[in-house]
């Protein structure tokens, strides 16, 4: 009997790249990464660098084609009076819904991330994770139901005597218009809806974090209820409420589809780009359009990872 | 002082907070059988089923863009899934130079907003002069997809002990054999989670599809069309419960398949 080795012989083609992966790992770690690097590197990378290439190139009068010669002509476009009211307009719209939002998930995040238990923590969990996942067209068209001039909300006012306060809202002179479905308050509210998911799960996970200890300890120390709030919870929730911001404040910066279903005419970036690169086929300045929300966001991102945010991600 | 039991306050802001959330819903469910075709009357004036009928049988500009999205939606995921575990399996132990970077660039599709994605790809199009097809509507939905099964997949191999695929390569099987018969039935509902949650998620997409789609309609696409110019506004409604079903389901399919775990589904879209 021959003695035999005492690694097992080898195979055929498994076995020694099995060998070889395991003498040199990089050479594994490369062939596990090379699709997914190449296909986020050259179609998302290089996409990201022809928008600004094209953002670069410009529109000629004349005949309506893409120039295609590097110049700032577009972005001195953009800075005329009607397109930086866009920006504005847009920038404004973002920081309200933000804070909208951060207020009324608040009570519901602290909820699940303090007193729900067992059962009510699964349900909590999935009343925010549905409705986050859930279409978002459909819960666009369900505003555009529920805000109709016929639609359940008149219905409800007119029911109850309340339909002044909705006119008094509608009277506002910029919030306001003829009815909810094309006001700009109206938009402001299907904003709010359709991003608050976002803002209530990052939130309840940094409230998840703050140890209960501290807040026996505050209480100890004779705080009260509002100054434990204020000067214990409030701090160490921060990380996640700007987590929870980056959310809502670059899916604002971007959607065009809810101004469109839900609002008056008053155009937003997001609209402006697809207006701009469909209709008007101006291709160069829809580009330059959708630089803009990817600048605020690199200012944004900036902040939040010196405020700690990415902690709570 | 510092108790224990939840403020009424607290209570109910809570409690709307979660109503706020879910009641809209509710109300694509009820139009869906109002008699009243031409307005959002509430209360419908009176309920009727023929919407369902109607759709079905006389409507056949619903059937292909549903058969797109089908396909797009079934394509994109399974790409994603390759990419998505391929990328998980190498960033899951190893240290390495530019893995912070990879991370980035994974996440970046669903960080910036939709419109720049879509308006990107639209812009690369043009440069290089790609007619639009299917293939450019997959192109960006399994980019955005990537990411959400990374996610699910990168959680679940965190969790798993290194141990097991050590002592699989000790009792002699090669790194394929490990793949197939450790790694794949441990990854496994994490991967299915991950498939539902990138096809629920390319299913509904409107945003990028509006600018990688050309002439061509998804569902979402048609959705949107009658959103803005409503005829049969119910036979809307009746579609987007196909919608809504179409995204509720793997939502709730995949929270059921990592429940229990640190790792639930869905954390982040």
């Amino acid at each position: 009997m021959t003695p035999s080795t005492a690694t097992l012989p080898t195979r055929g083609i498994a076995d020694r790249l099995t060998g070889l992966f395991w003498r040199r790992p990089g050479i594994f770690l490369l062939l596990l990464l090379l699709p997914p690097l190449l296909w986020l590197g050259v179609i998302y990378l290089g996409s990201l660098l022809a928008l600004l290439l094209q953002s670069f190139y410009s529109i000629d009068e004349f005949s309506g084609m893409v120039r295609q010669e590097l110049t700032l002509k577009t972005y001195g476009e953009l800075l005329r009076p009607q397109n930086l009211d866009i920006l504005i307009r847009t920038v404004v719209m973002a920081a309200a819904v933000t804070l909208a939002c951060a207020a009324i998930a608040f009570p519901i995040a602290y909820y699940a991330a303090r007193f729900a238990k067992g059962h009510w923590k699964a349900v909590f969990y999935l009343g925010v994770m549905l409705p986050l996942w859930s279409s978002y067209l459909v819960k666009v068209y369900a505003w555009k139901l529920i805000l109709a001039k016929e639609g359940i909300l008149s219905w409800a006012a007119n029911a109850t005597g309340t339909s002044f306060i909705i006119d008094g809202l509608l009277a506002l002179p910029v919030i306001g218009s003829s009815s909810l479905s094309t006001s700009p308050l109206g938009t402001f509210m299907v904003f709010v809806y359709v991003w608050l998911p976002y803002m209530i799960l990052p939130m309840q996970a940094a409230l998840e974090r703050v140890p209960t200890s501290m807040l026996e300890a505050s209480a100890d120390l004779g705080a009260t209820r509002g100054q434990t709030f204020r000067t214990v919870i409030l701090p160490l929730a921060l990380p996640g409420v700007i987590a929870g911001s980056i959310f809502t404040f670059s899916l604002t910066l971007g959607d065009y589809i809810i101004p469109q279903i839900v609002g008056n005419s008053a155009n937003f970036i997001g609209m402006a780009v697809y207006q701009l690169q469909g209709t008007a086929g101006n291709i160069p300045l829809a580009a330059a359009f959708a630089v803009v929300p990817i600048l605020i966001m690199l200012v944004y991102l900036w902040l939040a990872k010196r405020a700690g945010a990415f902690d709570a991600l | 002082m510092h108790s224990d039991r939840p403020t009424l306050l607290l209570r109910i802001g809570a409690v709307l907070g979660l109503l706020f959330l879910h009641l809209p819903i509710l109300l694509i469910f009820l139009y869906a059988f109002t008699t009243e075709e031409k307005t959002y009357q509430f209360p419908p004036p009176g309920l009727t089923t023929k919407w369902f009928s109607v759709a079905w049988f006389e409507r056949p500009d619903i059937w292909p863009p549903l058969y797109l999205s089908l396909k797009v939606a079934a394509i994109s995921t399974a790409m994603a899934m390759v990419l998505g575990t391929l990328c998980a399996a190498a960033m899951s132990r190893t240290k390495f130079f530019g893995r912070d970077q990879i991370t980035l660039l994974v996440l970046l599709p669903i960080a910036l907003p939709g419109v720049i994605t879509g308006m990107s790809l639209r812009s690369a199009f043009g440069i290089m002069g790609i007619p639009f097809s299917v293939w450019t509507i997959i192109l960006g939905h399994a980019t955005f997809c990537i990411v959400i099964v990374y996610n699910n997949a990168v959680a679940r191999m965190r969790r798993l002990s290194g141990g097991i695929m050590e002592a699989s390569a000790d009792l002699g099987a090669n790194a394929f054999q490990t793949f197939r018969y450790v790694l794949l039935p441990n990854l496994g509902s994490a991967l299915l989670a991950g498939g539902m949650l990138a096809f629920a998620l390319s299913f509904d997409e409107v945003i990028v599809t509006t600018f990688t789609a050309g002439q061509q309609s998804t569902l979402p696409i048609w959705m949107l069309n009658e959103l803005v110019r409503p005829r049969q506004r119910p036979v809307t409604n009746v579609v987007a419960i196909v919608v809504f079903m179409a995204t509720f389901l793997p939502i709730l399919i995949a929270y059921y398949l990592t429940r229990g775990g640190s790792e639930t589904a869905g954390m982040g879209k």
